[in-house]
């Protein structure tokens, strides 16, 4: 499924006070150094603020906890409850469509939610107010067939009551959520085969409803005052605090890189019996750059810029080669090993004292430039066949790579 | 039929008091400092020979898992996490944990760490669960403010932290490496194993995952002792389980019952019967989407255990049964669970992402009729090489569902097909 940013976003995006607060606190949950691990409820907490995530959201979240833009743009787009285009001002409804759903007439549902919203999934409702989409298993199975419309789950639903649901929605109510059909919980519908409660000692609600009631959200925008923030765990994550380990494996994090290091065996201990010590094989990748800085002649991405700014030379910066009267040692190099050069142009280039490679090797752009437009009858050749880089490989290893 | 005082959940539907209080009163957080003291060694041994196995579908016993965690640190901290990414279609079991009995979970968090030298845990909740979570969060915090948790907590001088962090709508992310990743704020792609997390896992840490319910009935078998949990359910097979009923059954249900109950007594005693008579029963799926479905005629006999799927060539998984009767249109149902797969495969190794869709394809066919008799054989054969391909097991458990489909209704596809009049179109 392409999952892509709205192409309409927003100027700005920022949590409100009480949001940032609460964003502040997640991250201390995590061991120093491993803020990342919040991206997950942060971005959820954008999404459930302004009802889904902008490019600025994700950009404002990047920025907190120190990654890079595109590891969290990576998993805004990964996991499907994160919404990257506009919802209805109201809800999105979830309607779970998975097999336990479906046999118990879940499609009656999106019957209702085809004719009460919008023909199509993710399409905001003529008033403005609805979207509603097909999801996987939201787990309530024993509750089939069910809908998740904000916070809550509706369960047990026939049509007709989804239908009133959803009006009662539209006209700014919000119906009671959970079991629909007289149930508790997910116990048996035809009265209790275990657990027997004295109906005096019996709760009013399950814990999903008495939630839903007493903070009273269900399809609230949330601005982080709803519920008091706590934090009773000891401070700065003392129980997650990583020793310093001076093996230098993957848990020193460089701060400002934007990575979260990947699990990482150690360099030296290998962490369980099957010896595996690195994670990457000793392989030599034919693909691969050499490390450290490109040597001048060997890179190829230098040869090409060379050649290239040769020929956009204007003619008056152009500039003959200087060459030798005579052959160094009395005898000059074979340049027709040089692909492009053939006998008449080697006796061409003979004529103007070029001899050798190490002389064309040593060409800078101006006289690259001067070779390639005055060399009759071959015009281009000296350019386009690469001569220099060519002269350069056979000055180190007298051989070109053909 | 397990009697009420050998429940471990006692306020599965949460009609009791849920506080912290009501759980007190329910014998929950009862001399925990004391099992503490008794030592790691001893909680290890006595979880190994409850016989424990995993709640969360493959079954490996937990006892066991716990003993692969260094025993001690080489400076490295231990995590344990806690698997509640509840995700696996049918499975509804965990959810009536986390909201009405959270304090089995967090007093079994604390133990199993201490067990496994962990001073911190993380519980990993689905996405979706915003009740859920709400409402553990709250038992948590209470407990931090009992000192149940926190430095030296419920007593036992034992420092440990509880954090519970969630997802965003990732099925993989019940998969136990992948969840490491997404907590470490990653997208949720399996690792490969070796190494395996008790080496290297949360952080590049020594770490275990464990399923909700795993970890929910330990302090229970602690205080109960070994030998109570060990002798119920057949051998290997210990101990209580909650199963969820879904589907055609008269009344659907999440209970509690003795591990190797046959499928008989399951339904009627707590289900109500099938929907319209047991004649009217077609297949089961026994354990969650991944596992393969069996007729109705094999399940009549059934036996609700590890062992006895298995031999049945499907599995108990995480205990979530759909139960299907004749006006299902089994082929679709199947079908359903290849479009769940397709959606939910993570894209990482290629027979899955491309084996998923293909299937899911083909299905779309085989549901019309519109398809070739030689596709349902062509079929069975790319299932078997997504199958044991794949770094993790989301390619198993897509092709598990149509294998099952395949071996006991052949005859209804073909069926299908033969009345459909169509031109066979080749597959995609």
């Amino acid at each position: 499924m392409l999952r892509r940013l709205h192409h309409d976003q927003p100027e700005s995006f920022a949590f409100t006070p009480a949001n940032l607060e609460w964003a502040m606190a997640q991250i201390t949950k995590y061991p120093e150094g491993r803020q990342a691990s919040a991206v997950i409820p942060l971005l959820w907490r954008a999404q459930e603020q302004e009802g889904w995530i902008s490019r600025k959201a994700i950009e404002y979240i990047a920025e907190m906890l120190g990654m890079a833009d595109i590891r969290v743009l990576e998993v805004a787009t990964f996991y499907f409850m994160f919404q990257l285009h506009p919802v209805g001002s109201i809800a999105h409804v979830q309607v779970c469509g998975t097999t336990s759903c479906m046999i118990c007439g879940a499609e009656d549902l999106m019957a209702v939610c085809k004719e009460r919203i919008a023909q199509n999934q993710f399409e905001i409702s003529d008033d403005g107010k609805f979207t509603w989409e097909e999801v996987e298993c939201l787990g309530a199975c024993a509750n089939a067939p069910m809908a998740m419309i904000g916070k809550d789950y509706y369960e047990d639903l026939t049509q007709e009551r989804f239908a009133e649901i959803l009006d009662e929605m539209a006209a700014g109510k919000v119906p009671t959520p959970g079991p629909q059909q007289g149930r508790f919980a997910s116990e048996p519908a035809g009265g209790l085969t275990s657990l027997q409660v004295d109906d005096d000692k019996r709760q009013p609600h399950n814990a999903s409803i008495d939630l839903a009631k007493s903070i009273g959200d269900t399809v609230k925008r949330i601005d982080g005052t709803e519920v008091p923030l706590l934090k009773p765990w000891r401070p700065a994550g003392a129980a997650g605090k990583q020793p310093a380990i001076e093996r230098g494996d993957n848990l020193t994090r460089t701060p400002d890189s934007g990575q979260t290091p990947g699990p990482q065996p150690a360099e030296h201990t290998a962490p369980d019996a099957t010896g595996t010590t690195k994670q990457e094989a000793p392989v030599d990748q034919k693909g691969r750059p050499a490390e450290g800085a490109p040597a001048a002649a060997a890179s190829a991405t230098s040869r090409a810029g060379e050649t290239g700014a040769a020929s956009d030379l204007p003619d008056e910066d152009t500039r003959q080669p200087e060459g030798l009267d005579k052959p160094r040692d009395g005898k000059g190099d074979d340049l027709t090993r040089i692909k492009g050069i053939g006998p008449k142009l080697a006796e061409q280039l003979n004529g103007r004292g070029i001899y050798h490679f190490d002389q064309i090797a040593g060409w800078n752009e101006a006289e690259l430039a001067w070779v390639d437009r005055n060399i009759e009858g071959f015009k281009g050749r000296a350019v386009r066949d690469d001569w220099v880089g060519q002269a350069r490989g056979l000055n180190s290893d007298g051989e070109t790579d053909t | 039929m397990l009697k009420d005082e050998d429940r471990i959940f006692t306020n599965l539907y949460g009609m009791h008091d849920r506080s912290l209080a009501g759980a007190k009163a329910r014998g929950q957080w009862d001399g925990t400092a004391d099992i503490i003291k008794k030592g790691r060694d001893w909680v290890v041994e006595q979880v190994k020979e409850s016989g424990l196995r995993g709640r969360g579908g493959a079954g490996f016993p937990t006892g066991m898992k716990w003993s692969f965690m260094p025993k001690e640190s080489d400076g490295r901290p231990a995590y344990l996490v806690v698997n509640a990414d509840e995700s696996e279609p049918g499975t509804c079991k965990d959810r009536e944990i986390m909201r009405h009995e959270p304090h089995t979970l967090i007093e079994g968090c604390l133990i199993a760490s201490f067990a496994m030298n962990a001073h911190a845990c993380y519980i990993y909740i689905r996405g979706e669960y915003i009740r859920e979570r709400e409402a553990l969060q709250a038992a948590i915090d209470a407990a931090y403010e009992d000192g149940l948790l926190g430095a030296n907590a419920a007593g036992s001088g034992w420092d440990f932290d509880l954090f519970l962090v969630h997802g965003a709508g990732a099925y993989i992310c019940g998969e136990e490496t992948a969840l490491l990743e997404s907590l470490e704020g990653k997208k949720g792609m399996p690792r490969m194993k070796p190494p395996f997390p008790a080496g290297a896992g949360l952080y590049g840490c020594p770490t275990t995952v464990n399923n909700v319910e795993s970890i929910a009935v330990v302090p229970t078998i602690l205080r109960r002792g070994s030998d109570w949990f060990s002798s119920m359910g057949r051998a290997n097979n210990a101990g209580t389980k909650i199963f969820a009923v879904s589907g055609h059954v008269n009344n659907p249900c999440v209970v509690e019952e003795e591990m190797s109950i046959s499928f008989e007594e399951l339904i009627d005693r707590h289900c109500g019967g099938i929907r319209g008579g047991w004649d009217n029963l077609k297949a089961v799926i026994p354990g969650g989407s991944s596992v393969p479905l069996l007729p109705g005629s094999i399940m009549k006999d059934g036996i609700m255990d590890f062992d006895w799927l298995k031999e049945n060539r499907s599995g108990l998984g995480t205990a979530a049964v759909i139960v299907m009767d004749q006006s299902t249109d089994i082929i679709k149902a199947i079908w359903r669970l290849s479009k769940f797969y397709k959606h939910e495969s993570c894209g990482q190794c290629t027979p899955c992402r491309e084996g998923a869709g293909w299937m899911m394809r083909v299905m779309d066919r085989l549901v019309t009729g519109e398809a070739a008799p030689e596709e349902i054989d062509m079929l069975l054969d790319v299932t078997k090489q997504v199958e044991g391909h794949t770094i993790c097991a989301l390619g198993d458990a897509a092709a598990w569902p149509i294998q099952g489909l395949i071996r006991h209704f052949r005859d209804e596809i073909e069926d299908r097909i033969k009345h459909k009049r169509g031109a066979p179109i080749a597959a995609e």
